[in-house]
């Protein structure tokens, strides 16, 4: 028989290597892209225009068109995110429709991008062609903006309930309305909280790409306005790796996609851990 | 205004936001049937779903080599990231020093997770896929068959797929395991019984359905993953009959064809978009039973 003590060596061994193999798949992955990306990155790189349909010069229209394209999802679904969450921290019961809510919610989170690219394609793309312009960066912001509506909420929920309930009553036994409370006391205190979800909410959009493929038109010029057809930099990376074959075009913007990525996550943590200590304090 | 008035157009805004959600599903499921179905009734159901062959020049939609493709990768992706991601979380629930998991496990899972698709999808195609076809270049079998000697295939998707659904898993079997009472462990350890047979015969028992759920919610992520896959798969709409067989997925299909599609051929890619949207739809609800039926 083998004696329990060898087991709970032989047990601590697997699940250390585990743990650890798991840090380094990333560390491979990472270690590997910017190997071949680094030689790349550089001022120019950043800010040439593509040429001979990606395969040289730089990534500059695609920069443009993620940062463009960013930002408009976010103003599109930062306001009803917040707004949805409000609604369903502050002034549910818990009845029949709350649930629908709910159960609508948590079934958008699980939609696979690709599926939400087929309805952004039918509705915003097709349907609505005069005011979209078709494949546009305001058809792809509109679909971006459905994909992260379910995190935004979730995590302004979680911003919303962390406010201690003695500043609800507070602000109500000084006479204030609900509105009043929810916009000068609930809100500024769960900013932070909401914050940190809008930034992992920009994690999200930056490295989407299925959905954009059949909504944005992966254009190679720079766009100057939202109903121009635009690319952004995962979407760049896949066509010139998979069309085009200019891998170390693709690993140059697989680097910058990410230092985008570790930026972004870097920010998060760093607001998370400033409210902790505020919080303590 | 009054103010009583105003409160009560502040409370519709924000009323029809909370609705926003449960409108964009309801009008998600709407398009992609109404855009979808025509194919499945003008042909039949049978001859759709399950035919077996994807040729949209002569009007041949068979969507089965699709839904193969897609369950083979992601039960390949299955075997593999279940035990790394189960046997991670027990380890940062049960035996990892603090400071360990805070600077160095749990940013690593948050990386991983945040890693863009495509990002995986190329390390995936300039580093398994060469490795897999020089391996199957020295096996005789293989090497004679070019269909099973790019490297692009099944085993390569799955690898890649098993990495990008670790941080889901692992994610949510933590806080499964986590949330064990904590006198289950003490009563055990008191009975005299080591860690390791406290956390195999007591906590992962208790933690069994959390741990369930992370694991069909990683499913519902592997069959949705669309990018990495197209890039690595080699997306061959045919049977697959290897585990070396270039395959397509049902994701990877709407992706491929969408570009250039028309008529008929894009109403059959929405037919594919009605199957994904119905395993998905059923297997989320299978993970939120789970979930419901731990919380009572």
């Amino acid at each position: 028989m083998i004696k329990p003590q060898k087991t709970e060596r032989v047990a601590k061994v697997v699940l250390w290597t585990a743990a650890m193999l798991t840090v380094i798949t990333l560390v491979l992955i990472l270690g590997y892209i910017f190997l071949h990306g680094f030689s790349k990155l550089s001022w120019e790189f950043l800010t040439t225009e593509p040429e001979a349909m990606g395969a040289e010069g730089g990534i500059f229209s695609s920069l443009v068109g993620t940062i463009i394209f960013t930002i408009t999802t976010i103003i599109v679904a930062v306001p009803v995110g917040i707004a949805a969450a409000v609604y369903l921290c502050e002034y549910t019961k818990n009845g029949i429709i709350t649930k629908l809510i709910r159960f609508g919610t948590d079934a958008l989170a699980g939609i696979p991008s690709i599926v939400i690219g087929l309805f952004g394609f039918a509705f915003f793309v097709t349907l609505l062609k005069p005011l979209t312009g078709g494949w546009s960066l305001i058809s792809g912001a509109l679909t971006g903006a459905c994909m992260i509506l379910p995190t935004l909420i979730r995590t302004t929920e979680e911003a919303i309930k962390a406010v201690p309930a003695s500043y609800r009553e507070g602000s109500y036994s000084l006479g204030a309305t609900k509105w009043q409370t929810i916009s000068r006391i609930i809100l500024p205190t769960a900013m932070p909280g909401i914050l940190t979800g809008v930034i992992l909410g920009i994690g999200r959009i930056v490295g989407e790409t299925a959905a954009l493929l059949l909504t944005l038109g992966g254009s190679l010029f720079i766009p100057t306005k939202l109903t121009d057809p635009a690319s952004t930099l995962s979407l760049h990376l896949y066509k010139v790796a998979m069309e085009v074959g200019a891998m170390d075009v693709a690993f140059g913007a697989a680097a910058v996609l990410i230092l985008t990525v570790l930026f972004i996550n870097i920010s998060a943590a760093l607001i998370m851990s400033l409210l902790k200590k505020k919080t303590i304090a | 205004m009054q103010r009583s008035q105003r409160e009560k157009v502040y409370k519709a805004l924000l009323f029809c936001s909370a609705l926003m959600a449960l409108f964009v599903i309801i009008l998600i499921g709407g398009f992609i049937f109404k855009e979808g179905l025509p194919v499945f009734m003008k042909y039949g159901f049978k001859e759709i779903f399950w035919g077996t062959e994807w040729r949209p020049s002569e009007q041949l939609y068979g969507q089965w080599p699709m839904v193969l493709g897609s369950i083979y990768i992601t039960l390949g992706a299955l075997c593999l990231g279940v035990p790394l991601g189960v046997l991670t979380a027990i380890f940062l629930a049960e035996l990892a020093p603090r400071k360990l998991v805070s600077l160095l496990i749990r940013p690593a899972i948050e990386l991983l997770a945040g890693i863009p698709s495509v990002v995986y999808g190329l390390f995936g195609m300039t580093t398994i896929v060469p490795v897999i076809r020089a391996i199957s270049k020295k096996v005789p079998a293989y090497a004679e068959d070019p269909l099973l000697s790019t490297g692009y295939g099944i085993v390569a998707g799955a690898i890649i797929l098993s990495i990008m659904i670790l941080p889901t898993i692992i994610n949510v079997a933590e806080d499964a395991i986590r949330s064990v009472p904590q006198d289950y462990k003490e009563g055990s350890l008191a009975l005299g019984a080591t860690h390791w047979q406290t956390i195999y015969r007591v906590i992962v028992p208790a933690a069994k359905s959390g741990i369930m759920a992370g694991v069909v919610l990683g499913l519902g992520r592997a069959l949705g993953e669309t990018m990495a896959i197209i890039m690595i798969v080699g997306n061959s709409p045919v049977i697959p009959h290897s585990l070396l067989s270039s395959v397509r997925s049902m994701t990877g299909n709407i992706a491929i064809e969408m570009a250039y599609s028309s008529g008929e051929h894009t109403q059959a890619l929405f037919a594919t978009g009605i199957i994904l949207f119905v395993f998905i739809m059923l297997i989320n609800s299978l993970a939120m039973f789970i979930v419901n039926k731990e919380a009572g």
